[in-house]
């Protein structure tokens, strides 16, 4: 099975029920999306994601019920620095699409989706202890994994494997 | 959603309230998970649930590591299903490269996951049946785990960290008696189930212990995240093996318990369900099983056979590149997602084009479920917590990473 080339043309991705959705909202909040390897991704604006998640929850054609995942990448040294990635699951429509948003290194903060999905507290607080990626109105935005005075974000791209210590 | 944001340090309440530590050495948090309740007498006010303490960064030593080197730290992850997360990795490598899969390999996998989740659910069974206060059931349960834990040892040569699944299909051929022992093993197997719920199901015991207890609804499960037997519990009839096939799952015909209570006795019995529908999977997989390669035709990618390598100057070529340089994925990310026994296991890989995975992030689906825990326990008592955590299965190793 050869690779089929991605397709980012979002004219060619307006079929898609999310596409579809977001674009008859806010066609500036969609900055960018990419159908790869059978899986479509959506780069939404910073400021608009909250919003975003609530128009795709609930969407009548082909609600994204559930949030499965929130997760972040560190590009680093590129800027923008941060790519938080929010998978998304339909459970009637059984269809799946991941947003993204990108954030800089000077600010990243982007608003919490704890208010869409409650699913989201741990999820977003992970992202938060390993990342240091802030979530603007998460209700108790500390630590989940690490300890409470640890220094320093594990998974960001500059922090050593072995550790500082 | 007010229990969603519980404070850090509890502040008793005028003199009613008092704050009682429970973990992480608890017995029945199956493993290091430490909970602090607030409790007014017997009743629970608030529950905090507080994690990481087997934290290990395996997220962070995914990156440090080639693709074929993930596999056996997936396996540490949920220790008690190996293979699940085995699978849900090289099903997100093999995406990512465009690989397709021998049939037999398919089916291997599939039939190795089937006894994985057995395997689990009996660990599960037997541990939750002791919190609650039935000793006998772990005794009989972990029994059977014996059996399948030597027919992995059979078909690995490990007991428990399995890495069986391999980038490309799986490690070796099945010993030559393999199938029969597995044969055995699934005609046996639903007469032990009949065995368990002899002493469970209409236990008046069991049932004033569980029944109604610790409910919650299909609504709060979905939003607080909630998947695998703790959302069909809940009346949601959704699970990945039957709704987004992977694998070749779709080959294969099972049911899927759903139950609506949402109590511990409705997880209970969609758990124990699954274990005979389980091994239906297994004793399918066995009939069907079909013969030709066990590795997918990718030179690159999958080690060669022990003796091309010894015969063939290329087959030694590949295999020295691969120990030493790994191989290069293309650039992409991808979500894979598998039914584990607990719920959604999701792996998601970014590559950047070279040999070491540039992120690797596992969707916990303990993680998820253990979210459900307040809105279980908040107003009922004290022992209901045992049931609780026992009845959402969690495996610390698989929330912590």
């Amino acid at each position: 099975m050869a690779l089929a080339p991605a397709i980012t043309d979002l004219e060619q991705l307006k079929g898609h029920p999310a596409i579809a959705r977001l674009l008859g909202w806010n066609a500036a909040a969609v900055q960018e999306a990419k159908f790869d390897r059978e899986e479509l991704s959506i780069y939404i604006d910073r400021f608009s994601i909250r919003e975003a998640c609530v128009l795709l929850r609930d969407n009548a054609d082909c609600p994204f019920n559930y949030l499965s995942d929130v997760t972040c990448v560190d590009w680093y040294p590129s800027d923008p620095r941060f790519e938080v990635v929010y998978h998304l699951l339909s459970i009637s429509k059984k269809e799946r699409v991941r947003l993204k948003v990108r954030l800089s290194d000077e600010s990243p903060v982007v608003e919490s989706v704890t208010s869409v999905w409650p699913s989201a507290n741990y999820f977003e607080r992970e992202v938060f202890d390993l990342f240091g990626v802030r979530f603007a109105g998460h209700p108790y935005l500390r630590r989940l994994l690490m300890p409470e005075d640890w220094e320093g974000h594990p998974l960001r791209k500059d922090y050593p494997v072995e550790g500082y210590r | 959603m007010a229990h969603m944001t519980p404070t850090p340090v509890l502040e008793p309440g005028q003199d009613k309230t008092m704050i009682l530590n429970m973990g992480p050495q608890h017995p029945s948090t199956h493993g290091v998970l430490r909970v602090i309740l607030e409790i007014d007498g017997e009743n629970i006010v608030r529950i905090m649930p507080d994690i990481g303490y087997l934290h290990t960064g395996i997220e962070k030593t995914c990156e440090a590591k080639f693709y074929q080197q993930v596999v056996p730290l997936t396996d540490r992850i949920d220790y008690l299903c190996p293979m699940t997360n085995n699978l849900c990795y090289v099903l997100a490598v093999e995406k990512l490269l465009g690989l397709e899969m021998p049939a037999k390999a398919q089916w291997l996998r599939v039939m190795m996951n089937e006894l994985t989740r057995i395997n689990s659910h009996l660990v599960w069974l037997g541990t939750h049946a002791l919190d609650i206060g039935a000793m006998t059931v772990f005794l009989y349960c972990f029994r059977e785990r014996e059996d399948v834990l030597r027919l992995f040892e059979a078909i690995s040569g490990q007991r428990m960290m399995t890495s069986y699944f391999r980038v490309g299909g799986v490690a070796l051929e099945p010993p030559l008696d393999f199938f029969d022992r597995v044969g055995g093993f699934a005609k046996r197997f639903p007469s032990c189930v009949d065995e368990y719920e002899n002493l469970l199901t209409n236990n008046p015991i069991w049932k004033i212990r569980t029944q109604g207890v610790a409910t919650i609804t299909a609504e709060d499960a979905i939003a607080l995240g909630a998947s695998g037997p703790t959302l069909r519990g809940s009346g949601v009839d959704h699970d990945l093996r039957r709704d987004m096939p992977y694998s070749g799952y779709e080959n294969f015909k099972f049911k899927v318990p759903v139950r609506s209570e949402g109590d511990v006795y409705a997880r209970y019995l969609c758990r124990v369900a699954e274990l005979r529908e389980s091994i239906a999977i297994v004793q399918q997989a066995l009939d069907g099983m079909p013969s030709g390669p066990i590795k997918a035709d990718a030179p690159k990618v999958v080690l060669p056979d022990r003796e091309k390598m010894k015969t063939q100057m290329e087959a030694l070529i590949y295999h020295f590149k691969i120990i030493t340089e790994g191989f290069a994925v293309p650039e992409g990310e991808v979500y894979q997602a598998v039914e584990s026994p607990r719920g959604e296991m999701g792996y998601y890989v970014v590559s950047d084009g070279t040999a070491k995975p540039y992120r690797v992030h596992m969707r916990s689906a303990c993680l998820a479920n253990m979210q459900t825990l307040p809105s279980m326990c908040e107003g009922r008592l004290l022992a209901d917590v045992v049931a609780a955590i026992g009845s959402i299965d969690i495996v610390l190793g698989e929330i912590d990473r």
